[in-house]
């Protein structure tokens, strides 16, 4: 039963109307295209970017404030110019989207992890522990994202010595996004558990003696996985705005390892001289990247969704 | 009516207990805030006046409740970095968060919900098409990047506002407002963009999607039926059954207007609450991070005890009787 | 004349994988006064048809051809403001489910009083007073107090009355019911439907009566017309459809109501169901189903012909050319 329940679940999901819906958006295909572009460019960016900003040994003063390539003063070696010291905008980007889809990633796979855990134990065992929970869920959402996160990040820097922060800063940050997005995982996979527990093939497996463990892992979960992708996808694009915010506010990773965030932060000093490109390009960057994902998260909930035509 | 409003405000006292718990928390272990307010050099009789001076000798919940008596006398105690008291801080940077909050938010509501109704009504319009691109480009874009380029473009480039501060203000009790004067109006204006762009954003494809919804339920067809005219079927039918969602999230994003004040007034040095707090959490200076959750908290109850009362006045399904089972 | 003519009306819905023809070359009468039943299974396209004569087709659908004339006027011609006042003003409608079709935010009062206000240039004090009394009219007890709830205060079958009310009070000479008593409890049912029997003999209106139930259409229309696959399939007097269906499909959905007083011949549930829009079949669209189908009802497709009887029906069994060949068919 449960295989056949999978079975018709990946029918649905791969049915030729979603295909025909990704073809049939031009929007989306050219989104899907950027996103892989740019997550393949910054996932490989040692190998595809012309410098490595972070050798001091390469870097030279200067070549530092190099206009981009089309203006006066431009150099070929810097195609996006350079920044306060010398360094490749071009470069800097590459790896700072790196840091920033890292950061992304492993937050929403730590959302979701959280989340899912939650929400079909919640589902699973109803009654007061599933009270419990989703009241946690309904407090957590009043709060903003954002704030959670500083407030997290904040009590780790009060806890923590400055060096060691700064060393582990990147998981703080992980584990600070992260919490504060579990909630939409949680409520979507308790939804259809709460649903899913009922029906004839959970009651069997139980029958037979299977641990719930087992059971909602084997049974419950691959028929709440469609949704629970949709959110993560959407999630993706908050969570990389959630460090490019937290990292432009000086709290998020340390800047010797700048994500486009800092990057922005950086340049940001140099507005006002005239060195826009310093700060416009990873801006630029960050916008094109989070606006492709939530192109294609958008696509992919009204194309699972049967209610918008 | 009153029953509701009681019930309601019982509800949120558990709240905002745990939140001051967490808050105390906070306040009582993490950090030591003795040496970071005692500096390098201190004698150890400095330092247990320190300790005495601030109760942290007393067990945890004879301090726990006296940190509560001090919160509800307005004393959150004093900022480990500026050595002042956390409420004249807070006190004197609320007005400038407020007011930018408050604009903001008009200005979502009053751009938004039209261009929402429009979009929702005339969904495959081009302008419906390029409302809803530019929408999508706005949730997309980090509000401090919008910022910077409202700066690059306003400020920089075309040299025509401000791009820092508020201007001159005028102090009418302890209340220091830039709505009176011209350089604080025009301070206003792009801070208030940038912060209320992107829950305009939110607002138009709320208002949208359920008007959207409502468009196809069968009061509306039959409001057709009747032969209404569009105007009163769009405006009184289908408006007025959007609004109760509308108000829920325009409520919650009331208190993510305020906390995304800390972007935006970091990027334009805006003196309010969040570019406190935000130095706070860089310096790890507890009783601000403190009272400034608290704060958040309260406004938090406020808005959504207002958001209950408006969907009592919206709803007349909620006013027979079915309000004890309209938890959300 | 007729007080509505629908001529070769045809809907049709776009759709990604092909057009669906949702009515298919409908043509039909409906006199003043008169009650015209139209009965099919869902998907049948009865409740299209109500829908295209007042315009409100759901998009993608869309009227593809054919003409509605009212009262001497062609009106599916007519520009969308001038078709608003027909609305509610010449035509009312009735919808299926009580409990969906009211605003839920608006009083009763004020939604009846909008409809007067707007078709009769009523004041708004004239407004509420005939809204009080199209309460009492509809059977709403102590209506002067009523008139200021809200939908959610009344029942389903209050709730209905007071829809009728709202689809009468403008005056229409003709009213579309769609399914009026479905959603209800089959204890109101009869109620409901007496109570709209009652009201539109007082005040001289027309009837298209859109349901699934026979049994309703014989205790209240005049005349009938069935519907299958989107076409007409038999239309005549009430009697005469019940009593000497002409059309195959009649015949068993006749089997499905109890006898009147005559000794109805045992018929056997009709085997399979209605083709879905996508497939009709080339021919009769009834033919994979009919006890009696020969060759050209494969071939060719019927249309609405004379009979025997006062009844027309589209099958060629009252074809006389094909007389011959079905006999044959049989035998």
């Amino acid at each position: 039963m449960s295989a056949f329940a999978r079975m018709h679940y990946l029918a649905r999901i791969f049915d030729s109307d979603l295909w025909w819906s990704f073809t049939r958006s031009p929007t989306v295909v050219v989104s899907a295209l950027v996103a892989v572009a740019m997550i393949g460019s910054a996932a490989f960016a040692p190998w595809v970017a012309p410098h490595n900003p972070f050798d001091l040994a390469t870097l030279n003063l200067l070549d530092a404030f190099t206009p981009p390539i089309w203006l006066e003063g431009g150099d070929a070696r810097f195609p996006l110019g350079t920044d306060d010291q010398g360094r490749d905008v071009l470069s800097t980007i590459l790896y700072g989207a790196r840091i920033s889809l890292f950061v992304g990633f492993c937050s929403v796979l730590f959302a979701m992890t959280l989340g899912v855990t939650i929400g079909l134990v919640a589902g699973y065992a109803g009654g007061a522990v599933d009270a419990v929970l989703m009241r946690i869920a309904d407090i957590k959402l009043t709060f903003p994202a954002i704030l959670i996160a500083l407030l997290v990040d904040g009590i780790v820097r009060a806890v923590l010595p400055r060096e060691l922060h700064d060393r582990i800063a990147i998981w703080v940050l992980i584990f600070a996004i992260g919490i504060s997005n579990w909630v939409p995982f949680a409520r979507t996979v308790r939804g259809s558990t709460m649903v899913e527990k009922n029906k004839e093939y959970v009651m069997a497996a139980r029958v037979i003696g299977l641990s719930p463990a087992r059971i909602m892992w084997s049974h419950v979960l691959p028929n709440v996985m469609g949704p629970v992708l949709v959110i993560a996808t959407l999630q993706l694009g908050f969570a990389i705005l959630a460090e490019a915010t937290l990292s432009f506010l000086g709290v998020g990773v340390p800047p010797t390892q700048p994500s486009l965030g800092t990057l922005i932060r950086i340049g940001n000093d140099f507005l006002f001289s005239g060195e826009w490109w310093i700060t416009v390009f990873p801006g630029a960057a960050l916008a094109i990247m989070v606006l492709s994902v939530n192109l294609l998260g958008d696509w992919l909930r009204d194309a699972l969704n049967p209610k918008l035509r | 009516m009153l029953a509701f409003i009681v019930s309601r405000l019982l509800q949120a006292i558990p709240v905002m207990l745990t939140v001051s718990l967490i808050s105390f928390a906070m306040f009582a272990y993490v950090g030591d805030p003795v040496t970071i307010m005692l500096g390098q050099d201190y004698t150890e009789a400095q330092r247990e006046a320190l300790v005495r001076e601030l109760g942290l000798d007393q067990p945890f919940f004879v301090q726990f409740v006296e940190f509560l008596q001090n919160v509800l006398r307005g004393d959150f105690g004093i900022s480990y970095r500026l050595g002042r008291p956390v409420a004249d801080l807070i006190l004197e940077r609320l007005p400038a968060t407020l007011e930018l909050a408050l604009t903001a938010a008009l200005l979502a509501l009053l751009v938004g919900v039209p261009l929402g109704v429009y979009t929702g009504l005339y969904r495959d319009s081009w302008l419906s098409r390029v409302f809803l691109t530019v929408s999508l480009i706005g949730v997309s874009l980090p509000t401090f990047l919008i910022g910077i380029l409202l700066i690059l473009v306003f400020a920089v480039i075309l040299g025509w506002l401000p791009s820092f501060g508020r201007g001159e203000t005028v102090t009418i009790g302890w209340w220091s407002t830039g709505l009176l004067t011209a350089s604080g109006l025009k301070a206003l204006i792009l801070p208030a963009v940038t912060l209320g762009l992107y829950q305009m954003t939110l607002i138009m494809r709320l208002v949208r999607s359920e008007m959207l919804e409502v468009l196809r339920t069968d009061y509306i067809k039959f409001a057709r039926a009747r032969g209404l005219p569009d105007r009163i079927v769009h405006f009184g039918h289908a408006l007025k059954n959007t609004l109760v969602p509308v108000i829920t999230i325009t409520g919650l994003q009331l208190g993510a207007i305020i906390a995304f004040a800390i972007v935006t007034e970091t990027v334009f040095q805006w003196p309010g609450m969040g570019l406190l707090f935000i130095q706070a959490v860089a310096n790890a200076d507890i009783p601000i991070m403190a009272a400034y959750l608290m704060l958040i908290a309260l406004l938090f109850v406020v808005i959504n005890l207002i958001v209950d009362l408006l969907y009592y006045a919206v709803d007349p399904r909620l006013r027979s009787g079915l309000v004890a089972s309209s938890g959300r | 004349m007729p007080l509505l003519d629908v001529r070769n009306l045809r809907v049709e819905f776009p759709t990604r994988r092909g057009t669906l023809v949702a009515v298919d070359d409908v043509s039909f009468s409906i006199e003043p006064g008169e009650v015209l039943g139209v009965v099919g299974e869902s998907g049948a396209g009865k409740s299209i048809t109500g829908a295209a004569i007042i315009r409100l087709i759901e998009p993608p659908g869309r009227i593809a051809g054919g003409e509605i004339w009212l009262d001497g006027r062609r009106i599916d011609t007519l520009p969308p403001e001038r078709m608003r006042s027909v609305r509610g003003r010449e035509i009312g409608a009735i919808f299926q489910d009580p409990l969906t079709t009211l605003n839920p935010l608006y009083t009763i009062g004020r939604q009846l009083a909008e409809t007067m206000q707007t078709h009769l240039g009523l004041g708004a004090k004239e407004a509420r007073a005939r809204a009080i009394r199209w309460l009492e009219e509809v059977g709403i007890p102590a209506a002067a107090e009523r008139i200021d709830a809200y939908p959610h205060q009344f029942s389903g079958g209050m709730r209905q009355r007071v829809v009728i009310a709202l689809a009468l009070c403008a005056e229409p000479k003709l009213v579309i019911a769609d399914e009026p008593t479905t959603a209800l409890d089959v204890s109101i049912q009869a109620q409901v439907i007496a109570l709209l029997k009652r009201l539109c003999r007082d005040h001289g209106t027309a009837v298209m009566l859109i349901t699934h139930d026979m049994g309703v259409i014989a205790e209240t229309a005049d005349r009938v017309a069935v519907m299958y696959a989107g076409r007409i399939a038999e239309i005549g007097p009430v009697r005469e459809v019940v009593k000497h269906p002409r059309h195959p499909y009649t015949e068993g959905l006749m089997g499905s109501i109890p006898p009147l007083s005559h000794r109805v011949r045992r018929l056997a549930q009709i085997e399979g169901a209605m083709p879905r829009l996508t497939d009709i079949p080339p021919g009769c669209a009834f033919n994979p189903r009919c006890p009696r189908a020969f060759d050209r009802c494969r071939r060719d497709r019927p249309e609405l012909m004379a009979t025997d009887g006062p009844n027309r029906a589209a099958c060629w069994l009252h074809d006389p050319s094909s007389r011959d060949e079905a006999l044959g068919h049989a035998a």
